[in-house]
């Protein structure tokens, strides 16, 4: 005769068992999530669940805004009204020149046979809010792969770089910004040309840091920097930070170069989305790599015909 | 202690729904900086666990973490994984906590929600990140300092009316 316990009292698994269960599909989870992304489809679905509670956890923040702004005083508005009519007419101004001058680097382009310079195709999209993890800079913008938005689109504002679009949900983007300590963005320095890759500083947020820089580098306070556009993903000529600290130590190889970003990366409220669709050639390390690996098995294969003999 | 004092309401699926919707609510507010917010939603797991553990245990647990991973943008499982570890060491402790009262509950419930942050701290570690600075740990303290407020505001639909208890 046994002696279990009559099945009233069972509980299921002791706690630990379960405890030990559940870690270790977490544990799965996050390995095939971080190395592999292999569970972006259950990702996908997940966030559109979570969808409606987010997109109601930002209607306080309209409500304020909106009542902020009906009982915004008539006196205001035309002081902003006369602002934006004035710096409408400074931009007019360049505006005009700006495609006068555009015409002409189309002219030198072509007389030279490089390539066009095509405009790039932007779409406006809503911050719904800063990320909630304090370990990475993210925000989330209320455009998804349903309007069209891919990953790896660079991000800007009215003055320059936000960042990059990272992951795409079915009506909601996650974009890095530019103070991620893992973000890379090349820049280029305006005043001479000088080539760098722009970070986020670590232990600084919000501010970039250029790595990589010679000691003896020609860069110095106040120095504006701009996209390259040398990698494809961002076009060149886009406004990204401003240099505001140059540290060279004689022990170390690299100075120490801190910038501001010229965007508001942790303000504003509308964003763009640029499309890139740049036709890069194949990065030829790529290419090369497929060659020698061709060449390799075709090398095992002779040994193996030799072994054979 | 009130609660220990009155014979409360069967609990009823409807309550604790609701109240994990509005801790997942309160959770995805856009807050300045995460870091100096509670966790609700690690706060009602908990308060759950410890006066429920029956109904809510580490299954319900690891759902929501993977939800708030998923509406969060983090890694998938990072959540999922401390939330099991909150549930995990309320339901251990659930016979222990609820003999002391409010003020050493929350010493209690703080070095809970202390294990559950230090789990995700981990994990972001092993994934590559930077450590995001002290600060980090403000947050499960005042979960911590909440969970007198939690308890009042989440047994408040099964106390009885003050009519109903006089025979």
């Amino acid at each position: 005769m046994d002696h279990t316990p009559p099945p009233f009292f069972k509980r299921g698994p002791a706690p630990l068992v379960r405890l030990f269960f559940f870690a270790s599909l977490s544990l799965a989870l996050l390995i095939f999530d971080a190395r592999f992304r292999y569970v972006d489809g259950l990702r996908s679905w997940l966030a559109l669940a979570a969808y409606p509670l987010q997109r109601a956890a930002t209607w306080p923040i309209d409500l304020a805004m909106g009542v902020g702004g009906y009982f915004s005083t008539q006196a205001s508005l035309v002081e902003e009204n006369r602002m934006l009519r004035e710096r409408a007419l400074a931009n007019a101004q360049d505006a005009q020149r700006f495609q006068a001058a555009q015409a002409e680097a189309n002219e030198l382009r072509r007389s030279i046979g490089a390539a066009e310079q095509l405009p790039v195709p932007a779409s406006t999209a809503e911050v719904l809010y800063l990320g909630r993890d304090p370990y990475a800079h993210k925000l989330l913008i209320n455009r998804g792969s349903v309007q069209g938005v891919k990953a790896g689109s660079p991000v800007v504002d009215d003055v320059g770089v936000i960042g990059q679009v990272t992951r795409v949900h079915p009506l909601v983007s996650e974009v890095n910004l530019l103070t991620n300590p893992d973000q890379a963005v090349p820049v280029q320095v305006v005043r001479n040309g000088l080539r760098a890759v722009a970070f986020g500083a670590r232990g600084l947020p919000g501010m970039l840091e250029l790595r990589y820089v010679g000691a003896n580098a020609e860069i110095q306070n106040g120095d504006r920097l701009v996209t390259s556009g040398i990698d494809g993903t961002y076009p060149a000529g886009l406004a990204v930070a401003t240099v505001v600290k140059v540290e060279t130590d004689a022990e170390q190889a690299f100075a120490r170069v801190l910038c501001r970003p010229t965007a508001g990366v942790d303000r504003g409220r509308y964003v763009l989305v640029l499309t890139n669709e740049a036709n890069m050639p194949p990065r030829p390390d790529e290419s090369e790599k497929k060659e020698r690996r061709a060449e390799k098995r075709r090398g095992k294969g002779k040994d193996k015909a030799a072994d054979e003999q | 202690m009130s609660s220990r004092s009155q014979i409360l309401l069967p609990v009823r699926t409807s309550t604790i729904i609701g109240s994990f919707v509005l801790a997942l609510f309160l959770n995805f507010l856009p807050w300045r900086d995460m870091r100096l917010v509670p966790d609700f939603v690690a706060l009602v797991i908990t308060f759950w666990c410890v006066r429920q553990p029956r109904l809510v245990g580490l299954g319900v647990a690891w759902m929501v973490g993977l939800l708030t991973d998923a509406g969060n943008g983090v890694l998938l499982g990072q959540h999922a994984l401390a939330y099991s570890v909150l549930a995990f060491l309320s339901v251990w402790l659930s016979r222990r906590i609820l003999w002391f009262g409010p003020m050493l509950q929350s010493l209690h419930i703080a070095l809970i929600l202390l294990a559950a942050e230090a789990a995700v701290l981990v994990v972001r570690l092993a994934a590559g990140d930077a450590f995001p600075g002290w600060p980090l740990f403000v947050r499960p303290l005042l979960g911590a300092l909440l969970w007198p407020a939690v308890t009042w505001l989440l047994l408040l639909p099964q106390r009885r009316q003050a009519s109903e208890q006089t025979i």
